[in-house]
């Protein structure tokens, strides 16, 4: 009888086969965080609807968009090139000019009494028929109108940028009470014809 | 002859590699038990808009998402775009039903923080997504999110 040994199973490869299965998972393992605009709804109105609050005509700056994407700002066709600085200067209103929003002198901490354009709303329409992607420009544009301003202003009395602040930062909120985002919509209509 | 030298012993033994697939074995384990398998199959196309301001989402307990989008299989479904939550097509009226479902799950602490990301195709028209957040106005859902991808200025003016 021949005498066999025996023969013990080369691990060698486990280290091969273990890699392969590695590979495979870390191909497979999605991180996808998402990401996105942050936006908040209005409230369903109550039941008793409450006067209407007039709107002064300087505060509202007006944003129509119709169902071929094109921009109609303060009843002028614009291009969204242009949407973030007539934005920009429609909410801070820096030259105080009587026909973009009033300032009005309110406290904010660590600022003291600066003057604030408090009642200013940037009125968004679009039409149903707008494509998502043109709606979602025209509220990126309106976004980084905002967070330039924020931007610009915390590097001025700070010297930190206003996208480096924490949450809880009370003068990231300070920031904020200045230049608060306003954006209303509309429900839309059909705007420009069917 | 170098006082330091040991030539005697000689020879450094080799680093035993035994040990290497219990390492990488290790590793397996931790990716297999982190990687989520997407629970939900998405039956729509959806190519997200690019914007630059976005921000990231933070919680992943707290957030639910509706999908809007073109079918992929237009020749089942047609080409018109459809809402999708959780695994099927559904009508706007089953959102209500969807966040309320989506809120039993979360810890009373929590429901108040709940975000709706909407997935949206960059090509859809604002109908359908402005149905959705009327319906989500409705049902209190008022923390809503529109999932974009970062990119450039040039990619967003590129549409235009």
């Amino acid at each position: 009888m021949a005498k066999r040994e025996l023969q013990e199973v080369n691990a060698g490869s486990m280290a091969d086969i273990a890699f392969q299965l590695l590979i495979f998972f870390l191909v497979a393992t999605t991180m996808d965080t998402d990401s996105g605009i942050f936006r908040k709804l209005p409230p369903m109105p109550e039941e008793e609807q409450k006067e209407e609050k007039e709107i002064k005509d300087r505060n509202i700056f007006v944003v129509l968009v119709n169902k071929d994407n094109q921009l109609l700002v303060e009843n002028e066709l614009m291009d969204i090139r242009n949407l973030r600085v007539a934005a920009k200067e429609f909410i801070e209103n820096p030259a105080a000019k009587s026909n973009l929003p009033e300032r009005v002198d309110t406290e904010i901490p660590y600022f003291g009494i600066v003057p604030v354009t408090k009642y200013h709303v940037i009125s968004l329409q679009n039409d149903r028929g707008t494509s998502y992607g043109t709606y979602i420009a025209v509220q990126n544009e309106l976004t980084a109108a905002y967070n330039e301003l924020r931007d610009e202003l915390a590097m001025r009395k700070f010297g930190v940028n206003y996208k480096d602040m924490k949450d809880i930062d009370k003068r990231k909120e300070a920031i904020e009470d200045i230049y608060s985002l306003k954006v209303s919509e509309a429900v839309p209509r059909n705007i420009g014809g069917p | 002859m170098s006082k330091f030298g040991r030539k005697g012993k000689g020879k450094m033994p080799g680093i035993s590699t035994a040990s290497l697939p219990d390492i990488v074995f290790m590793l397996l384990f931790f990716f297999m038990v982190t990687t989520v398998v997407r629970e939900t199959t998405l039956k729509v196309r959806i190519i997200p808009p690019i914007a630059t301001e976005i921000k990231k989402l933070e919680k992943k307990s707290l957030v639910s998402y509706i999908n809007i989008g073109k079918p992929t299989q237009t020749e089942v479904y047609g080409s018109a775009p459809r809402i999708q939550l959780n695994d099927a097509f559904a009508t706007k009226e089953k959102i209500r039903e969807f966040v309320s479902s989506e809120r039993e799950k979360m810890t009373e602490a929590d429901r108040n923080k709940m975000t709706v990301s909407l997935k949206c195709d960059r090509d859809v028209e604002m109908g359908i997504v402005t149905d959705v957040k009327e319906e989500l106005k409705k049902a209190s859902a008022l923390k809503i999110n529109y999932s974009s991808r970062s990119g450039s200025q040039k990619d967003i003016f590129s549409n235009f």
